[in-house]
């Protein structure tokens, strides 16, 4: 079984020059570089808001920050990784005033009962998309995801969805390497015992596979 | 190796940053142990398949409207001037 292949992004080569031509004043070179990320900041922030409106409010403010703040961007970092810096921020903004009695924060190292070892470990059906359509699959992902803690699951939409390097996702979360890593492997496991209750193979009595219990 | 130091490893070793030789133990861990072949094998599908999912995608109409209304509030921006920090 081998390594996971990284999802291939676009290249950014001529990135630098959009952002220098934004700095001096022009929009349509800043509108190049919404339309390059606009998609990626959407899904970030409603994986973390859980919210459509949310999100669309969160992708608008934060272009319009990285906008504001051009001059702050010093090139050091990717500006997609700066850019993400801020819509997180945006986002759990957003979530922290929809749940005031909860703070959220990333900082917080959560403890959960599955951090220990796998408790359900089964073989999953030759393919989930042979046992659910697309969209009650999309509909089993996004429970799933939901069920995570924010700050799992923004390491994982970074890392796993969107291709972010570890390091990058460590400097746009403001977290450590190592903290990133601690969270990414907890949520990988989380969603996969999660998930199991809707993938894993399920044999009736004529030998057939059948759907998890999580349908019934 | 225990079944607790794969799991340790198991993001590195799906993100394939690891040294040859934990590698050769991991692999070998793997070849003889069931479940954590099975854990191994399901976590990679689950990120495989949220990353395919399209989960989240924005819609074309919704997107044009975002972006008009992104470079609009730019444009006024810039005619108002730089802001100052």
């Amino acid at each position: 079984m081998g390594a996971i292949q990284p999802k291939l992004g676009e290249p950014v080569s001529d990135e630098l020059e959009l952002v220098q031509a934004a700095k001096a004043g022009d929009v349509s070179a800043f509108e190049q570089l919404v339309k390059r990320y606009d998609r990626n900041v959407f899904r970030i922030a409603q994986h973390i808001t859980h919210s459509r409106e949310d999100a669309e409010d969160v992708v608008q403010e934060a272009f319009l920050k990285a906008y504001s703040n051009l001059e702050q961007f010093q090139g050091q970092s990717k500006f997609y990784t700066w850019l993400v810096r801020i819509a997180v921020n945006e986002a759990l903004m957003k979530l922290r005033k929809r749940r005031p009695e909860r703070f959220v924060s990333l900082d917080e190292d959560v403890k959960t009962e599955d951090d220990s070892l796998p408790r359900e470990v089964a073989d999953w059906s030759p393919n989930p998309e042979q046992l659910y359509n697309q969209s009650e699959l999309r509909d089993i992902l996004s429970r799933t995801i939901q069920g995570l803690p924010p700050t799992f699951r923004t390491v994982f939409v970074l890392r796993d969805v969107e291709g972010l390097s570890t390091e990058e996702t460590a400097e746009a979360l403001d977290l450590s390497v190592p903290a990133v890593k601690s969270r990414l492997l907890r949520a990988r496991l989380q969603l996969r015992e999660r998930l199991n209750r809707y993938f894993q193979r399920r044999q009736d009595g004529n030998g057939n596979t059948t759907r998890g219990d999580a349908q019934q | 190796m225990k079944c607790s130091e794969f799991l340790q490893e198991l993001t590195n070793y799906l993100d394939g940053v690891i040294d040859d030789r934990t590698k050769t133990e991991l692999e070998d861990h793997l070849s003889w142990c069931h479940n954590c072949y099975v854990v191994c094998d399901t976590t990679k599908k689950t990120i495989e398949i949220y990353r395919d999912s399209q989960l989240y995608e924005l819609p074309d109409d919704l997107r044009t409207r975002l972006e008009s209304a992104i470079v609009s509030k730019c444009q006024s921006r810039k005619k108002a001037g730089p802001r100052r920090v």
